[in-house]
């Protein structure tokens, strides 16, 4: 009966392949999901005085959106940022490898969806959260765990299939 | 016009293959030998049109059209010639086109030198070649048309990537081609096989040379592959376990067991199902590799395009070809005749163990390359498989090969005594140890992974030569080293070549030195017995790009200089980044490579230099091995040409 | 599946590589090799085919200075890939670790080679000759001479 071996390998070869067409290898997700926001110390963008941590986070749901004036995404999804910020979502923004002024005038230019825009010039905090490529977008809840990580910029669909469904759950 | 003239030529030669595929394959089945007899016409009509198509898209490089889309994105004004050729297949839609030329030419090829066949089975074969000729036809024409208009026009081309404008990447995609192709003659071979019911050993016999071909050409293409990658990409390295590298290897891995299966069968009438198989499978790696490189599936820095639509009719047509092909297998299997019997100490049985280890190393190949596929698949996530994983496993199945390849050319073939085996091999053995622990001394190599190496390397050495020399030591001869089959020195050769490629691995794994400095002009370092020193830095121009250039001289242990390296950095005027170009002191004991990095502060450059021992045995061994093929290919050939010498005369 | 390099335009950053220009300073050459070690077996999430030895891309320059750091700081190898693992997942390991998950990578060759190995023994145990007759030693020379003359020559 070894002779039906190789169509059966062959035929779950196919299947797996298949499957494969529809999953994008370079989209890694993240570790962090499930766990507490890592610890940072970082100032803010528009007042390098004063230094925020995760405290932040407690007793709100929040977005925490990875974003830079270099990246092109960055802008295309800028759109979907202040929609949702219009819609009352709590958006932090983390300004990553970027210069301090031209981030200010950024934001001047195509408007402010954060309450707060964290800056990150060497990139280091970004790490402990896991970033490897702008723009990227976490969800965290009420009690600072990560519960969700987006890669890419944010589409309308992501924000209706996804996103709100999901901050809506948490809210419960 | 022209340029519609070139589609126009597709749509024909589809329009042909589907005829060639259907109405000699009809015939084949009633007997009719009008129907059979369309088969070479077809085939020569399809080779014109097909031959016609890829003129018409190398001119259009040559005369820099850039209202066809494909030549505007990887044709220029600028490229010296050569490149503007080899730009025709330096993409997606362009190598289809040389994919399916050089299919077409291999029927032509098969219609010309196969008169000793019965008709039957020629027809057969021709139509199983047609079919794959839809596939890759409607593929192109339907989603990857090389003759796309561009509108607007552009006034130039982005160009080949500068990577590409090299000549030994110029030959790299048609070796492999003629390879991945030319094994479709043994899958078509053993397909008509399977459906006329003629399965004695008679179509092995034929489709033996064809298989060999295509296999020499797959060798050639993998080792230039490798040896580009070293010289070209500056770091060094010279195979990385890329999904596009195992996509090429697994058909290799086949293609060598396949080969070896075929002389069984053709000699012995044995191991039939296996032959069957494996140029089935063979062939179905070549397409899997097709798949692979262009849906995009896994990345891979050799990925042609990342497409997922075109990766669903690739899949769909490996359904069809690879998924009918093991079905008729399995329907057919029962049918195939049990051929010469054989003994657990023979020749068929060491052949057999190799097909054996030999698949299990293209299935480990397969499982590291689609691993993350899986993993993926199964919801865990995403994970790297990688160089680690993949030495790893050949470290530990590819032992067991290199020892039974020391002993197998001496087994008999049907059955053999133990005791006549341990015989021969007793004085190899002895030797190889001996041997061993002497290098291993001399090269001071501790008790490690370089250690195995080196013993199976030499096993295999001293078992061939002691194989060929033993005539000479039983009284005979000088003349009796000289005188056997040109099989028999293409197996010695070819083995060889294997011993020595082991060894250029071996040692470039376990004694390379690489260092990364910052140096400026006048700085010195010693690295083995040689001192690399950086003279500065100056501004060179090229035929389509400015550069760097960077001056080391290298002097020996005795202050002599024996190398003036010139590593540079160009800025090409089609590409944004820079590139590099290592600059090597080629040698038959060690490569001196020099790659240039970036300029730091002040006149200070990082450089990377590097120490490769032995590392020219790795292409070398590569290129002995096809030779080896070559001689084993042509020895019938020869034979028959001797024989018509010793008649006339 | 020609094997020319068309890469994507993100990855032209990474062709021109020599790890950036940063130099790193070791107190022992023992320090280095393990910097070497693990550069090349972690892998860059930005330009996915190359190592973050050899990727010229800003997070691997910014990774490459972690792992400096940690490594100075006196960590081990493990601790060193804890850290990225825990922040970048598995992805990042060339060396696929050794979990349940992939329990099938690195067993299954050997089972494959021993499935296959059994039923080929099988095989030919079923089909092997057993009518082999002691021979004389001048018989057993002379089906010698015949035997290695047919290996040699082949069928014409």
């Amino acid at each position: 009966m070894s002779r039906f071996l190789p169509i059966s390998i062959f035929i779950a070869l196919a299947i797996l392949l298949f499957v494969g067409l529809s999953k994008d290898p370079k989209q890694i997700p993240s570790p962090l999901i499930g766990k507490p926001v890592p610890e940072f110390q970082l100032s803010l963008l528009d007042d390098p005085q004063r230094k925020e941590d995760h405290t932040i986070f407690n007793q709100h749901i929040t977005l925490v959106n990875v974003w830079a004036t270099w990246c092109a995404s960055c802008r295309a999804e800028h759109k979907q940022l202040l929609q949702l910020a219009k819609q009352g979502v709590r958006i932090i923004g983390l300004d990553y490898k970027d210069e301090r002024s031209s981030a200010l005038a950024w934001l001047n230019n195509l408007g402010n969806p954060y309450v707060m825009t964290l800056f990150d010039p060497d990139g280091r905090a970004s790490i402990d959260w896991g970033v490897y490529g702008t723009p990227e977008t976490f969800i965290v809840d009420q009690s600072g765990i990560i519960r969700y990580k987006h890669i890419g910029p944010i589409s309308k669909q992501d924000v209706e299939q996804v996103i709100l469904p999901l901050i809506r759950e948490l809210q419960i | 016009m022209i340029i519609e003239l070139g589609q126009f030529s597709l749509i024909l030669a589809l329009c042909l293959s589907i005829i060639q595929m259907i109405v000699p394959l009809v015939g084949a089945q009633k007997g009719n030998s009008r129907l059979m007899s369309v088969a070479k016409p077809v085939v020569w009509g399809q080779f014109f049109f097909v031959s016609l198509a890829f003129a018409i898209l190398t001119l259009a490089f040559i005369n820099d059209d850039f209202s066809v889309r494909y030549v505007a994105q990887h044709g220029n004004t600028q490229m010296p010639l050569l490149y503007k050729v080899s730009a025709v297949w330096g993409a997606h839609e362009g190598s289809l086109l040389l994919w399916v030329l050089l299919l077409t030419t291999w029927g032509a090829a098969l219609t010309l030198f196969t008169k000793s066949i019965p008709i039957e089975m020629m027809s057969r074969v021709i139509a199983v070649m047609g079919m794959i000729s839809i596939g890759f036809l409607a593929f192109m024409i339907f989603t990857s048309n090389p003759f796309e208009r561009l509108y607007p026009l552009v006034m130039e081309g982005q160009g080949l990537n500068a990577l590409l404008q090299d000549p030994g990447l110029a030959l790299h995609p048609p070796m492999l081609y003629m390879g991945y192709v030319g094994f479709s003659v043994a899958f078509s071979f053993a397909i008509a096989a399977l459906i006329g019911g003629n399965l004695d050993s008679a179509w092995a016999r034929v489709s033996r040379p064809w298989t060999i071909t295509a296999w020499i050409f797959l060798t050639v293409g993998i080792t230039l592959g490798s040896w580009w990658a070293y010289y070209e990409l500056g770091w060094g390295g010279w195979w990385f376990w890329d999904p596009v590298e195992n996509a090429s290897l697994m058909p290799w891995l086949l293609g060598t067991a396949l080969i070896h299966s075929l002389a069984v069968t053709d000699k012995r009438a044995a191991l039939k199902r296996w032959t069957v198989l494996l140029a089935i499978l063979t062939f179905s790696a070549s397409l899997l590799g097709t798949f692979i490189v262009r849906s995009g599936v896994l990345t891979s820095v050799h990925a042609f395009a990342t497409d997922p639509e075109r990766g669903a009719f690739i899949l769909a047509f490996l359904l069809i070809v690879i998924g009918g092909s093991l079905i008729l297998y399995a329907w057919r299997a029962p049918s195939i005749s049990l051929g010469g019997r054989f003994n657990f100490v023979s020749r068929e049985s060491f052949i057999l163990s190799n097909n054996v280890l030999i698949l299990v190393i293209a299935a480990f190949v397969l499982l590291g390359t689609l691993y993350p596929l899986i993993y993926d698949a199964m919801g865990w996530g995403k994970i790297s498989v990688g160089f680690p994983w993949f030495n790893q496993m050949l470290l530990w199945f590819s032992p067991l090969l290199l020892i039974l390849l020391g002993i197998g050319p001496v087994v008999h073939w049907r059955h053999a005594k133990l005791k006549y085996v341990w015989q021969q091999i007793k004085i190899p053995l002895v030797l190889t140890i001996i041997l061993t622990s002497g290098l291993a001394s001399i090269f001071s190599l501790g008790f490690n992974n370089s250690l195995l190496g080196l013993f199976l390397a030499v096993w295999v050495l001293t078992s061939h030569f002691s194989i060929w020399l033993t005539p000479l030591v039983k009284g005979k001869t000088v003349n009796s080293l000289v005188n056997r089959s040109l099989a028999y020195y293409g197996m010695l050769v070819a083995h060889i070549g294997v011993g020595i490629l082991v060894i250029g691995i071996t040692f470039v794994s376990s004694h390379e030195i690489e260092k990364d400095l910052r140096m400026a002009p006048g700085d010195s370092y010693q690295m083995a017995s040689y001192r690399f020193t950086f003279e500065g830095v100056n501004d060179v121009i090229g035929e389509n790009y400015v550069a760097q250039q960077g001056l080391v001289k290298v002097f020996n242990d005795i202050d002599v200089l024996i190398a003036e390296l010139r590593p540079e950095k160009r800025e090409y005027s089609t590409q944004t980044m820079p590139m590099t170009e290592a600059a090597i002191d080629v040698g038959i004991w060690r490569d001196l490579y020099v790659s240039l990095g970036d300029e730091i502060t002040g006149d200070a450059w990082s450089l990377r230099l590097y120490y490769k021992p032995f590392v020219r045995w790795i292409w070398a061994g590569g290129l002995l091995i096809a030779l080896g093929g070559f001689l084993a290919g042509i020895d019938r050939r020869y034979r028959f040409v001797q024989q018509r010498r010793k008649d006339i005369s | 599946m020609s094997r020319s390099l068309l890469l994507l335009v993100g990855l032209f950053l990474t062709l021109s590589a020599i790890a950036g220009t940063e130099q790193f300073e070791f107190e022992t050459s023992e320090q280095e090799a393990r910097f070497i070690n693990l550069s090349t077996e972690l892998r860059c999430l930005v330009c996915q085919n190359q190592s973050l030895a050899d990727s010229n891309a800003g997070l691997a320059q910014d990774l490459r200075q972690e792992v400096y750091k940690l490594l100075k700081k006196g960590q081990t190898n493990e601790q060193i890939v804890d850290f990225l693992v825990s922040r970048y997942g598995d992805f990042v390991l060339y060396d696929p670790p050794l979990k349940l998950a992939t329990f099938v990578l690195w067993f299954g060759p050997l089972v494959i080679l021993i499935s296959i190995g059994v039923v080929v023994f099988g095989m030919i145990k079923k089909q092997s000759t057993k009518t082999v007759t002691e021979l004389s030693e001048q018989q057993r020379d002379k089906l010698e001479q015949i035997l290695s003359q047919h290996a040699d020559s082949g069928k014409k």
